[in-house]
């Protein structure tokens, strides 16, 4: 997020892309909640009638993966009108006229026939945004997970630019982060590309100085492969032994067939975690690992706030803490990681880190501390971008819509959307174990709209059968007005109704995102 | 800002203009019970118990919605102010059940706190008492209306910092209770089950289902950690007994204050799970059969070791952990890189 979770309450605008903010984010939906009992203007663009659109003044119910349409329609209308901000254009900003000639083609009467956005509610919304003191823009997966998941935060950002609602307090572009550490561990290079705090493994200078601190002559230059990237290689061979720590791909990644076939494929495979998952199962080796109640650390949230990890009580059995299993496992190979506690390997991180270098766990012990925090004294950064972007002028990016990899046809008629409920997390290995949550919510259902289940003469409680060309599920329906017709919705936390065998691997070419959450597939009754 | 200075039990206290008498004694360090009053939320001024004397005023008014003055004069532990608190007491005890032997909240209840500190004994007032189910049916929260004092902080909790509106007083006078709408049961309601009224509540009312009968609240020792499910990164408390995690409660947390969603409140079950892995699995005659650490560890380093010997380093892939800390997501960041020698290391930031 360029802002605090706070400041949302704020904002006197808020436009909120593709987030169930109430079902996954429930804590940041109180702040929108105050936010709009405090007079602000909520708009939601969403395809499903979500609880928080429920809250929208409007609820823009795009057509599934045309998002770029709207950003592009949105802004489009914002300089027509001459509502957008010039100087901050003028001082901040590049390549402001390829853009401009980009979106004077997205009219809102094409952008509506596109999105299926009446054209005078893009030009309200726009109005809105444009006009508003501050405005904010919250978005997640939904804008992030298609083949296009890079060019739709493109279009945000342009938009965010093109108004000058960024760089200051309750104004910004907020992805909302959906793990509780998937921030820490980007910032901490668990991504193919870079080192710590994002630097890159391809410039040189970056790995003398990490070969330096880490005591190894060399390290690699070549960026690595991504997740799905990784399963590829490992179905085709490229790929011979892995380790996987914490994670759940069998039931998370898409087209989850081929992901198991390809764990399979491989020579060895060591998989460390808290319960046998379903990736676990097909394990050579198998590491117990602690909870976060049986280990000391920091996660660092969606804010970029790090904060503290404390241990509560002793592993359970033989179970012990990651961080000391990867100790093990490296001086096995021959290299020593020895260390007496977590606070220990947060001053080497802060040492290599420059925007974790003023964190130490004594600090940390007083409160948490938002990145960049260059320095021991300095107070850490509430939000991003004051006054000047990290690469100097922001740069517009001239993004055109592009359809979803797959749409339906007349073999498979229907859009699958894939997401997360409230009761539950990803891949359901803790929540489905609680003693409370499953109890209150024992099952998935599928949800279908009305005139879809008049059509297939299902009704509510029937068992189907749903499925793409990757693969199938059963699951019981729910007949809803949530989702539009033509469109179903399942979550992914069951492994009953594994819903991953279904949606498709294209990926985003530059973020390597798969598409969730758009995927062709047709529905039969089971008897 | 302007201040104005007071005189509270013949202590000068300055506080900034439009500060209640409350926040002036609190400032000072000088006890004012309260059970409705909360600084989060907006004020009823109903209990009555916070109630204080000010020279020149006839009634005695309710510190916490009471603006603090210049040159007002206050007493908190007049007679006339003991003797009030005591009555409301009593009234509250007239219609409370006295079973704190085996209430939840016995060592956490305030009614009990101000009954003992105040020395007050329930049977004072004999009358109708109500005699409500108690609600168990849903997994989370139980709600024990006959121990309900309407102080209205839940109403007020879900109001104005859920913003979900789902309970309210229903009914009147002595029937007057906290419900759903149609006085359903909260199972029944539109509840998302956060438990931030139970976070709120000051007596026994409103309770976590799952630490009924897993020990005394004094006997808990609190650890405060940042929850490990969505990337908000809220505080709590986790409820340690005798080596276990037996509940989460709220504390102030930087970004969540006292709130928490269901999952964070809730879900915190899996901790002690009997599926919880225990010792290290490897793979014999197609079967995973346990084995010692050092076992489980040299087969690993051997195991990669041969792939990165035969294939090359970039034949091993890593896959780090958005659920794991940053400590260990950087130490897997250094095995890839420096020890195996691989780029390849990645995690779910995509899915």
């Amino acid at each position: 997020m360029t802002n605090t979770i706070r400041e949302i309450a704020d904002t006197d605008f808020i436009l909120a892309a593709g987030t169930n903010t109430t079902e996954s984010h429930p804590i940041i939906s109180i702040q929108v909640k105050k936010a709009v009992r405090k007079g602000a203007v909520l708009a939601v663009i969403d395809p499903r009638k979500t609880e928080v659109a429920g809250l929208a003044k409007y609820h823009l119910r795009i057509k599934s993966g045309t998002d770029i349409a709207l950003f592009n329609g949105l802004a489009n209308v914002i300089i027509e009108e001459g509502i957008w901000n010039e100087n901050f254009v003028k001082e901040r900003t590049e390549e402001f006229e390829a853009f401009r000639e980009t979106v004077a083609r997205y009219t809102p009467e094409r952008v509506s026939e596109i999105t299926g956005v009446p054209a005078d509610v893009i030009r309200e919304v726009a109005r809105g945004y444009a006009k508003a003191k501050n405005s904010t823009i919250l978005y997640t997966m939904g804008i992030t997970q298609h083949i296009c998941g890079t060019h739709n935060v493109f279009s945000i950002a342009n938009l965010a630019m093109l108004t000058g609602h960024i760089g200051k307090p309750s104004s910004g572009v907020n992805p909302l982060r959906g793990q509780n550490n998937v921030q820490g561990a980007c910032d901490m290079g668990a991504l193919p590309n870079v080192f710590t705090g994002y630097q890159p493994v391809t410039v040189e200078e970056n790995r003398v100085r990490f070969a330096a601190a880490w005591g190894v002559k060399d390290l690699p230059a070549k960026p690595g492969l991504t997740v799905g990237e990784m399963m590829d290689g490992a179905g085709e061979g490229r790929i011979r032994g892995m380790y996987i720590m914490g994670e759940n791909p069998a039931l998370s990644d898409p087209d989850a067939n081929h992901v198991v076939h390809a764990l399979e494929k491989l020579d060895f495979l060591v998989v460390q975690d808290i319960f046998l998952t379903e990736t676990a199962q097909l394990a050579d080796v198998v590491l117990p690992a602690a909870s976060f109640a049986e280990k000391d650390g920091t996660f660092s949230n969606t804010e970029r706030r790090v904060q503290r990890v404390r241990k509560a009580v002793e592993p359970v059995g033989d179970a012990r803490a990651d961080w000391e299993i990867i100790c093990l496992v490296a001086a096995a190979m021959g290299y020593p990681m020895s260390y007496g506690s977590p606070e220990e390997i947060m001053k080497e991180i802060a040492a290599v880190t420059p925007s974790y270098c003023g964190i130490s766990y004594e600090r940390l012990e007083k409160g948490g501390l938002q990145w960049p925090c260059p320095a021991p004294g300095h107070p850490g950064t509430g939000f991003l971008h004051a006054g000047k972007f990290s690469r100097g002028l922001g740069r517009f990016h001239p993004v055109e819509h592009v359809p979803p990899d797959e749409l339906p046809d007349e073999e498979y008629p229907l859009i699958l959307n894939t997401g997360r409920r409230l009761y539950h997390y990803h891949t359901g290995t803790m929540t489905l174990r609680t003693g409370a949550l499953e109890v209150a919510y024992p099952e998935e259902y599928l949800e279908i709209n009305c005139a879809d289940a008049g059509k297939l003469g299902i009704c509510d409680g029937d068992r189907v059968k749903v499925s793409s060309r990757r693969g199938g599920v059963e699951v019981a329906v729910r007949v809803t007005e949530m989702v539009t017709p033509g469109l179903v919705f399942a979550s992914f936390h069951y492994p009953e109704v594994a819903i991953n065998r279904l949606t498709n691997p294209a990926r985003d070419p530059i973020a390597k995102i798969p598409e969730f959450k758009v995927c062709a597939v047709k529905i039969e009754k089971v008897s | 800002m302007e201040n104005v200075t007071l005189t509270i039990d013949g202590r000068e206290v300055t506080v900034p203009k439009g500060s209640t008498v409350l926040e002036a004694a609190q400032k000072a360090g000088i006890f004012i019970p309260t059970l409705c009053h909360d600084p989060e939320l907006s004020s009823p001024g109903a209990c009555r118990i916070c109630v204080v004397e000010i020279a020149g005023m006839r009634n005695l008014p309710a510190s916490c919605v009471t603006e603090a003055t210049s040159g007002m004069v206050v007493y908190t532990d007049s007679s006339a102010v003991i003797e009030a608190r005591k009555t409301i007491l009593e009234l509250l005890l007239a219609n409370h059940p006295e079973d704190c032997l085996t209430c939840a909240k016995n060592g956490e209840c305030r009614l009990q706190d101000y009954a003992y500190y105040y020395g007050v004994w329930a049977g004072n007032f004999a009358g109708e008492r109500h005699v409500y189910p108690v609600e168990t049916d849903n997994p989370f929260i139980v709600r024990d209306m006959n121990k309900c004092i309407m102080c209205g902080k839940c109403i007020r909790m879900c109001a104005e910092v859920q913003g979900n509106n789902i309970v309210d007083f229903a009914y009147r006078g002595f029937n007057t209770k906290v419900a759903p709408a149609m006085d359903t049961s909260l199972g029944r309601s539109d509840c998302v089950f956060c438990g931030n009224c139970v976070a709120v509540c000051p007596v026994g009312a409103l309770t976590e289902k799952a630490m009924l009968g897993k020990g005394r609240r004094w006997e808990m020792k609190k650890v405060r950690t940042t929850c490990p499910y969505c990337g908000t990164g809220c505080t709590f408390d986790l409820n340690v007994k005798d080596g276990k995690v037996v509940g989460v409660t709220s504390t102030d947390g930087e970004v969540n204050g006292r709130a928490l969603c269901v999952k964070g409140r809730f879900g915190y079950g899996f901790i002690h799970h009997p599926d919880r892995l225990k010792k290290p699995l490897i793979r014999k005659d197609g079967k995973l059969v346990e084995a010692s650490w050092s076992e489980a560890i040299k087969l690993v380093a051997e195991k990669l070791g041969a792939v990165k010997e035969k294939h090359g380093p970039d034949a091993v892939a890593v896959l780090s952990s958005a659920r794991c800390t940053n400590e260990e997501n950087y130490l897997m960041n250094k095995l890839a890189r420096a020890v195996i020698g691989t780029n390849n290391i990645d995690h779910c930031a995509r899915l």
